[in-house]
C-alpha cells in the first residue's frame, strides 16, 4: 500500500467516524425529543449520518483491502482507533446543546464536502457528492433553530448561550491540520482545513448575531480525537454501541 | 406558558408533475418550520419534491371531501420497503 | 391491539327504528360504506368514542418508540441500527398522522398529551414488557406488529375519512416493520446456540404479551357490538386472535421456535389452532399501571415532554416577535 492510499484511508475513516458517532449521538433522542415532529427531523440527521459513516468506513476498508468491512470498524475497534472529532462525542445534554453541536459540526462539515467534490480521489467526489446534499439540508435546518432559540425567549437564549460556551473549545480541532492533511492537501485529495475556517467563520458569525448569541472571545482547543485520544465519553459510547459484538464474538447478526 | 404550535395542513407535488395533494398535517410555529417539518416528516427526504403548506385555520372548505394521502417513501432507504426483505414461501403471507 | 377495550358510552345499540332521523341518516351512510368527514354531523358517542380510540392507538404508537429505541444504541450492525432507528422513527409518525386524525373531531394534541401523561388515557398493554435482548427487537416486530396490522388493515375501510386515511399510510410502514422482526429472528436462528437461545427465550416471553393485545373475549360487550355499527372495529378481539395465531404458527415453525403453550394444536373441524387461555389476571393488572415497565414508560414520556417545554416555547415566542415585526401594516 502506498503512502498515499494509507492516507486516503485515514482520511476516510476520520470523516466515517464523525458521522457515525455524531449519528449515534442523535440517535439517542429517538422518543425523547421535544415534539414529534422533531423527533423524526432528528431521527433523519441520524439515519443521514449513519449513512454517510457506511460509505466512508467502507472506502476505508476497500482502500485497505484485508477484508473488513464498516461493520469491523465500527464494532471491532477501541476508542483510540477512532478518529472523530471530539466536539461530536460530546454528550447531548439538553435539546438545545445537541442542536448547537449539530450546527457547528454542520457548518464545517458542509464546505468540507463541497471542497471533497473536487477531490482527486473520484471515490471521495462520489461520498461526497452525496453527502453534501443531505448536509446541506442538516446546516438549514441547524442554522434555523439556533437562530429561532437563541432569538427565543430568555431561557433559551441563556440554555443556547451555556451550549455554545460549552462547546466552543471543541470546534478548534476542525480546522487543526497535521502531517496526514499536508499529504492529502499536497495531492489534492482534500483540503487543507485550516482553508476551510473563512467559511466556517462567516457562516457561524452570523448566524450567532442573527441568535443574539456571543461566541466566547477565545479560548483554548481542545483536541486529539484525530489521533485517536479521545474524551471520556467515547469508551462508554462504544461500550454500548458494541456490546453484542463484544459478548458474542464472530456471531452474525 | 405553553400555547400549542399551530396545525398546518400539507400538499405535496411529485417528481412527476402531478398536482400537489394534501398529504396530511403538522404541528409549527411557522411557516418556515411548517416546511422543514413537512419535508421531514411527510417526504422521508425524497429530493425534488414541492411542498405546500397552509395553516388549517386559513382553510376554507365548501365540504369535506379530501383526497386520500399519497405516499412516498424516500427512495433511498430501501429497507423501509417490504420487499427489502426476503420471506421464504412457506412462511405466508406477511 | 394498539387500542383495546374502548368504551363507547352506549348502553345497547340502537336500531335505525329507535333513531331521530339525524342518526339515522348517518347511520345509514355507514351501512352503505360511506366515509364520515370533520365537521359532519355525528352522535356525540361516535366522536367521543373515536377521540378514545384513535388518541389511544397513538399514545401507543409513541409510548411503543420507547422500548425498542432502547436497543438504537445497541443494534449489533450499521445496517440493523440504520433500519430500526428508521422503523422507530416511523413509529413515532405514526403517532403524528394518529393525533392528526383525533384533532379533526375537536381535541388538541397537548390536551391528548395532557391526559396519557396524567394516566387517564390508555396506551396498548404490549409496551409495558421490557426489551431484554436483541431477539426482543425481532420479536416486537414479528409479534406485536404482525398484531397490529390484524386491526389495522380493516381499519382503512372505517367510517371516519381521516382516521382511514392514516390508517393507509401506516399500513404500508407496518408491513416493512414485520418483515424486519422477522428477519433478525431468522439470522438468529440460523447463527448460534446462543443466538438460538435468545430467540426462543424472547419468544416465550412476548408470545403471551401478544395475544393479550388483542384484548379479552368481546362476542358480549355492548362497546364492540357499537363500535362495529360504527365500523370503526370490524373484527371480534376472539376472531382476530384467532386469525393471529393461525398465522404465526407456521412462522415460528418455520424459525425452528417452539410456542410456549402446551394447549397449542391444530383443530381440524374448525380448521384453526386450539390454543390456550392467557392470563387475563396480568393483562388488567398492566392496564391498570402495574405492569414490568408502566412507570418507566409514562416517566419518560412525561420527561420528554417536560424537557422540551422551553424548547416548544421558545419557538413559539420567536415565530410570535417575527410575524408581528414582519407585518406591522396589518397591527395598524
Amino acid at each position: 500500500m502506498g503512502v498515499t492510499s494509507a492516507a486516503i484511508a485515514e482520511f476516510a475513516t476520520r470523516m466515517g467516524d464523525n458521522c457515525l458517532i455524531l449519528g449515534h449521538r442523535d440517535s439517542e433522542w429517538c422518543g425523547h425529543s421535544p415534539a414529534l415532529e422533531e423527533d423524526i427531523a432528528l431521527a433523519n440527521t441520524a439515519l443521514d449520518h449513519v449513512g454517510q459513516a457506511q460509505l466512508w468506513l467502507g472506502l476505508a476498508c476497500e482502500i485497505e483491502g484485508r477484508g473488513k468491512t464498516a461493520d469491523t470498524l465500527a464494532f471491532l475497534r477501541d476508542a483510540s482507533g477512532y478518529r472523530n472529532l471530539l466536539l461530536v462525542e460530546q454528550p447531548n445534554g439538553d435539546f438545545g446543546r445537541t442542536i448547537m453541536r449539530q450546527f457547528l459540526f454542520d457548518a464545517w462539515h458542509l464546505p468540507m464536502l463541497k471542497a471533497l467534490i473536487n477531490s482527486s480521489d473520484k471515490r471521495i467526489a462520489e461520498i461526497a457528492e452525496k453527502a453534501s446534499k443531505e448536509v446541506a439540508y442538516h446546516l438549514e435546518r441547524s442554522t434555523d433553530l439556533v437562530v429561532r432559540l437563541g432569538d427565543g425567549t430568555r431561557e433559551s437564549q441563556a440554555r443556547m448561550q451555556t451550549a455554545l460556551d460549552f462547546l466552543w473549545p471543541y470546534t478548534g480541532e476542525m480546522f487543526l491540520g497535521d502531517a496526514l492533511d499536508d499529504e492529502l492537501e499536497a495531492a489534492g485529495i482534500a483540503p487543507a482545513p485550516a482553508s476551510l475556517r473563512p467559511a466556517w467563520d462567516q457562516h457561524v458569525g452570523r448566524t450567532l448575531a442573527e441568535a443574539t448569541l456571543k461566541a466566547p472571545d477565545k479560548s483554548y482547543a481542545q483536541k486529539g480525537g484525530k489521533r485517536g485520544v479521545h474524551s471520556e465519553h467515547l469508551g462508554f459510547i462504544l461500550a454500548e454501541m458494541q456490546f453484542l459484538q463484544r459478548a458474542y464474538p464472530g456471531a452474525k447478526w | 406558558m405553553t400555547s400549542e404550535w399551530p396545525l398546518w395542513e400539507v400538499f405535496i407535488r411529485g417528481q412527476h408533475g402531478l398536482n400537489h395533494r394534501h398529504v396530511g398535517s403538522l404541528h409549527a410555529p411557522d411557516a418556515k418550520m411548517a416546511i422543514h417539518n413537512a419535508r421531514d416528516v411527510y417526504t422521508r427526504r425524497n429530493e425534488g419534491v414541492s411542498i405546500w403548506v397552509v395553516r388549517s385555520s386559513d382553510v376554507v372548505a365548501s365540504a369535506p371531501s379530501e383526497k386520500g394521502p399519497l405516499f412516498d417513501p424516500a427512495n433511498s432507504k430501501v429497507y423501509r420497503h417490504p420487499t427489502f426483505f426476503d420471506v421464504p414461501d412457506e412462511v405466508g403471507h406477511m | 391491539m394498539y387500542a383495546q377495550m374502548v368504551k363507547t358510552d352506549a348502553a345497547k345499540v340502537k336500531s335505525l327504528d329507535e333513531m331521530e332521523p339525524q342518526e339515522r341518516a348517518f347511520q345509514e351512510r355507514i351501512d352503505a360504506g360511506q366515509k364520515i368527514e370533520p365537521k359532519e354531523w355525528m352522535p356525540e358517542a361516535y366522536r367521543k368514542t373515536l377521540i378514545r380510540q384513535i388518541s389511544q392507538h397513538a399514545h401507543s404508537e409513541i409510548v411503543g418508540q420507547l422500548p425498542e429505541g432502547n436497543w438504537i444504541t445497541r443494534a449489533p450492525t450499521l445496517e440493523r441500527k440504520a433500519i430500526l432507528l428508521a422503523k422507530v422513527q416511523d413509529e413515532a409518525g405514526h403517532g403524528l398522522y394518529l393525533y392528526c386524525a383525533a384533532e379533526t373531531l375537536g381535541i388538541s394534541r397537548d390536551e391528548m398529551y395532557g391526559q396519557l401523561h396524567s394516566g387517564k388515557a390508555k396506551y396498548s398493554s404490549i409496551f409495558n414488557y421490557p426489551t431484554l435482548t436483541w431477539a426482543d427487537i425481532g420479536a416486537i416486530g414479528w409479534l406485536v406488529d404482525g398484531a397490529a396490522i390484524m386491526n389495522q388493515v380493516p381499519l382503512q375501510r372505517c367510517s371516519y375519512g381521516p382516521y382511514a386515511r392514516a390508517m393507509v399510510r401506516i399500513c404500508k410502514e407496518e408491513s416493512f416493520h414485520q418483515r424486519q422482526g422477522f428477519d433478525i429472528l431468522t439470522v438468529l436462528c440460523n447463527g448460534t446456540p446462543e443466538q438460538k437461545a435468545m430467540a426462543q427465550d424472547a419468544l416465550n416471553r412476548w408470545w403471551w404479551p401478544s395475544l393479550m393485545m388483542f384484548g379479552p373475549s368481546d362476542d358480549a360487550s355492548v362497546h364492540s357490538a357499537q363500535s362495529m355499527a360504527w365500523n370503526i372495529k370490524q373484527d371480534s378481539n376472539d376472531a382476530l386472535r384467532q386469525k393471529f395465531v393461525d398465522q404465526t404458527v407456521p412462522q415460528a415453525k418455520f424459525l425452528g421456535l417452539t410456542i410456549p403453550d402446551p394447549d397449542l394444536k391444530w383443530n381440524e373441524e374448525k380448521g384453526g389452532h386450539d390454543f390456550g387461555e392467557p392470563d387475563w389476571t396480568e393483562f388488567f393488572e398492566v392496564i391498570a399501571g402495574n405492569g414490568p415497565c408502566n412507570r418507566e414508560r409514562l416517566e419518560a414520556r412525561r420527561k420528554a415532554w417536560d424537557d422540551g417545554a422551553w424548547f416548544r416555547d421558545a419557538l413559539t415566542a420567536y415565530a410570535e416577535k417575527h410575524a408581528a415585526r414582519e407585518t406591522p401594516a396589518a397591527a395598524a
